[in-house]
């Protein structure tokens, strides 16, 4: 059974596995994956945990639906208190690991400690060990994959992996397993560095039973056509989420030079058809790759055309590379994307937030805050290919000045370089955001400021909302499975119901994260994706469990409460510059100065955004100054009593 | 064995790697999530973004089929495929062993071997195969498809050529 899969701790320090059932009374509460995730961190950490110390625990996991037949069922969770924003660490990633995990016999692993020597974890059909990885210490994301297989002697073993950043405590480094399926933000491969912890190599024969195995695959089937169908998905099929920075560049939707303009002009180079030929000359026809079970296909290979890394094979490149090395950074050059894109997958670390703090450092270079000298040497200046990618390398390496002070992520860094370097760092809760400008979309510039891992896209985002979609669609889309009857507007630049869709929004994305579902393949950049109806469907064909969609809304709520209460006792308050559900003052004050007519001029404002900003909590049941839960909320949900550890 | 014989038609190139056929695989036939208990594998080779589906060819003249010591495995020339006969089976693994392609699987819980049984004649791996890396098409026709992919890279070599010729220079 799916519901047969147990959650191991492991004491890192110690040496000691422990492992045990999940009762099914707390799937019926957190269903598993991030939503169990949030559980466990608030439960297995103190507050004010130094998130380098062996307390913080490292929370790896499947989804509920992983490995199962609901469509893309590939998601891997990682949880920790972030060192990068001292609040919730957080990531997401597809690939194979996951489902290798559930067939090993394992859901959640809970890991904490230090070990005093490199070491990785194996976990093989119910067995956990902790072997040594002296010889794995050092090596990029590929080779160390690469490495433990060998040494396992099977080359069907799944690794979650940290790189050469994550060892060097770069605090936005990544999780990865594969070529280039990445747990990026909120430096989670950081924390693995700190714990001594390469990789966790997993690999297994367990069956996962399916509650209704024919009912399951002719609904999988009925499933997939809904979100093959989409043309959204077709797009991402051929040109991979690079064509979602096109489109947005087209109007005017991307921060260029770090925050100065919204549109990147001469972008031939990285449009997306650039780099589909690309792919299509240096790999050939049928370039598309697919996460587990996924019709959907986004992720394209490619070799390298030219430059020091030719012929270097790798995946990609994603929409955030666009943003990171070409837009953020005033590059144009596909050469610098594709060449940032590989360095970046192998030193493991997370291109949104280096792309987005090189790109800052430029304009402090610009405005004279940092020089020559600040930069070892480097013309720091905007559209400077070579200072890119040579600041990727001295970023991971932490081997000059400025790269060490990078690494420290946003808000470290502009307290070391000071002036009035913190101006310019256009970040939330000291995420750096990524390359996308909000200003005229208060609905995504609502979804940024209040996410709950710091500035992000995949929290909470109605990225329908730019499709101008009639008002009776976007009802029948937010007022299920729980009633709506308040405003909705098809114009992104309104504030009005706006705070019910990002609300409605990150319920979605919590209850999809829960059951370890990609994102596209629910209600996110197609309007037509299944959601809470469905969901309800699938669980029940493929692990026997009952819930309606209003109970999935339920649980989405309880988790996405569970990770409000670990932020706040983490010390996050709505108005605080560096920890609130805030935007950066350029947000309010500097107007966009490209893109379509109805984007040319516009800003967030500020009342209306406040406003807009209480409108969400009450709808969490929180507090509308505050944002701190109601008792009332809390008792609703059953996490009065928390932390209640029960797991 | 007659033309109207479909046959699993494998063109890797088109694989994505995504490993639902595995997994739809051992649903049908087991009930259960588990690559180990499906009849077909994609074997990767990851650094090189290479993906190959393998499965069972239904031999003609099936190495499997001749070592079986109790005549397990046979014929089923309606549906052109080789069968295991379960209940005859008695868990040697003398066809694993000779198996040219490791289509044979086994099953330890059961200690039966199984294989490829075409589904009867709807193989899921293909239904769900968007890409039609895996394909189900009469026997007669895989060569044709095959002189009709590689005409078309002669086609195109042949067109772009043509447009070389006549760029200005």
């Amino acid at each position: 059974m799916a519901l047969s899969r147990r959650i191991a701790y492991i004491d890192l320090s110690t040496g000691k596995v422990e492992t045990r059932p999940i009762p099914v009374d707390i799937r019926r509460k957190f269903l598993g994956g991030r939503g169990l995730d949030a559980y466990l961190l608030y439960n297995h950490s103190k507050k004010d945990v130094d998130p380098f110390s062996p307390d913080n625990p490292l929370i790896v996991s499947a989804g509920l639906l992983v490995g199962t037949l609901a469509s893309a069922t590939s998601r891997t969770h990682v949880m920790a208190k972030s060192p990068l924003t001292g609040l919730l660490g957080s990531c997401n990633m597809g690939g194979f690991f996951s489902p290798e995990l559930r067939w090993a016999g394992f859901d959640h692993l809970v890991i904490k400690g230090k070990a005093d020597k490199p070491v990785y974890i194996w976990i093989h059909n119910g067995e956990i060990e902790i072997r040594d990885a002296k010889n794995l210490w050092g090596k990029s994301v590929t080779e160390a994959q690469w490495a433990v297989r060998e040494e396992l002697g099977d080359p069907d073993v799944k690794c979650l992996v940290c790189g050469p950043a994550g060892e060097k405590l770069v605090r936005y480094a990544n999780v990865m397993t594969g070529i280039k399926n990445a747990g990026g933000r909120t430096g989670m491969g950081a924390v693995m560095g700190s714990k001594n912890l390469k990789l966790i190599a997993t690999r297994g024969t367990m069956d996962i039973k399916i509650a209704y195995p024919r009912e399951a695959l002719e609904y999988n089937k009925k499933f997939i056509e809904q979100i093959t169908t989409a043309k959204v998905n077709q797009t991402m099929g051929i040109l991979g989420t690079p064509f979602i920075w096109g489109a947005t560049n087209s109007w005017g939707g991307v921060r260029v030079n770090n925050f100065q303009y919204n549109q990147l002009l001469y972008a031939d180079d990285v449009e997306p058809e650039r780099f589909h030929e690309i792919s299509n000359e240096t790999f050939g026809k049928y370039h598309m790759a697919g996460c587990f079970g996924c019709q959907v296909h986004c992720r394209a290979r490619y070799r390298i055309p030219d430059g020091p890394y030719k012929g270097c094979y790798d995946e990609g490149p994603e929409y955030t590379t666009q943003g990171a090395f070409a837009s953020e950074v005033g590059c144009t050059s596909a050469l610098t994307v594709l060449t940032g894109n590989y360095l970046c997958n192998q030193y493991g670390v997370d291109w949104l937030e280096l792309g987005s703090l090189v790109a800052w450092a430029m304009e402090l270079y610009e405005k004279g805050i940092l020089t020559i000298k600040d930069t070892g040497g480097i013309d720091l200046r905007f559209g400077n290919d070579e200072a890119v990618i040579e600041m990727i390398k001295h970023i991971c390496e932490r081997d000059t000045w400025l790269g060490d002070v990078l690494a420290e992520g946003g808000l470290k860094a502009a307290e070391i370089i000071g002036k009035d370097s913190i101006k310019y760092l256009v970040h939330v809760k000291g995420m750096q955001n990524l390359h996308s400008d909000e200003r005229a979309t208060p609905a995504l510039a609502l979804n940024i400021a209040t996410a709950s891992r710091g500035s992000d896209h995949l929290r909470s985002r109605p990225a329908i909302d730019l499709y101008h979609l009639p008002e009776s669609v976007l009802r029948k889309i937010y007022s299920s499975p729980i009633p709506y009857d308040g405003p909705l507007s098809s114009d992104f630049r309104a504030y009005e119901g706006k705070a019910w869709q990002v609300f409605w929004q990150e319920q979605c994305f919590m209850a999809v994260d829960c059951l370890g579902i990609c994102k596209y393949h629910t209600t996110f950049l197609g309007a037509t994706l299944p959601n809470f109806e469905d969901w309800a469907k699938v669980i029940y064909y493929n692990t026997g469990l009952e819930f309606t969609p209003e109970d999935l809304w339920t649980i989405a709520e309880r988790c996405n409460n569970m990770e409000r209460l670990f932020n706040l006792r983490e010390g996050l308050t709505p108005d605080d510059p560096y920890k609130g559900d805030v935007l950066v003052d350029r947000y309010h004050d500097e107007p966009a100065k490209r893109g379509a007519p109805d984007v040319i001029g516009a800003y967030i404002d500020r009342e209306k955004f406040l406003k807009m900003r209480e409108e969400f909590y009450r709808y969490h049941g929180w507090d509308e100054k505050t944002g701190v839960p109601k008792e009332e909320t809390l008792k609703r949900l059953g996490i009065d009593n928390e932390p209640s550890h029960l797991l | 064995m007659h033309e109207k014989v479909k046959a699993l038609v494998i063109n890797y190139e088109k694989c994505t790697g995504c490993r639902l056929c595995e997994l739809v695989c051992a649903v049908y036939h087991h009930g259960v999530s588990n690559p180990a208990k499906a009849r077909i594998k994609i074997e990767k080779w990851e650094w090189e973004g290479l993906y190959i589906p393998m499965s069972c060819k239904q031999c003609i003249d099936a190495p499997c089929m001749n070592v079986c010591p109790v005549k397990a495995i046979y014929r089923d020339d309606e549906l052109g495929r080789v069968l295991v006969d379960e209940n005859l089976c008695i868990g040697c693994r003398s066809c694993v062993a000779v198996c040219p392609f490791g289509a044979m699987g086994f099953d330890p819980v059961e200690k039966k071997v199984f294989k490829c049984d075409l589904c009867d004649g709807d193989p899921q791996c293909v239904r769900f195969c968007d890409e039609k890396a895996v394909d189900y098409v009469e026997v007669t026709r895989e060569p044709l498809l095959k002189k009709r992919d590689a005409a078309e890279k002669i086609a195109q070599a042949h067109k772009r050529g043509l447009e070389l010729s006549q760029m200005e220079i």
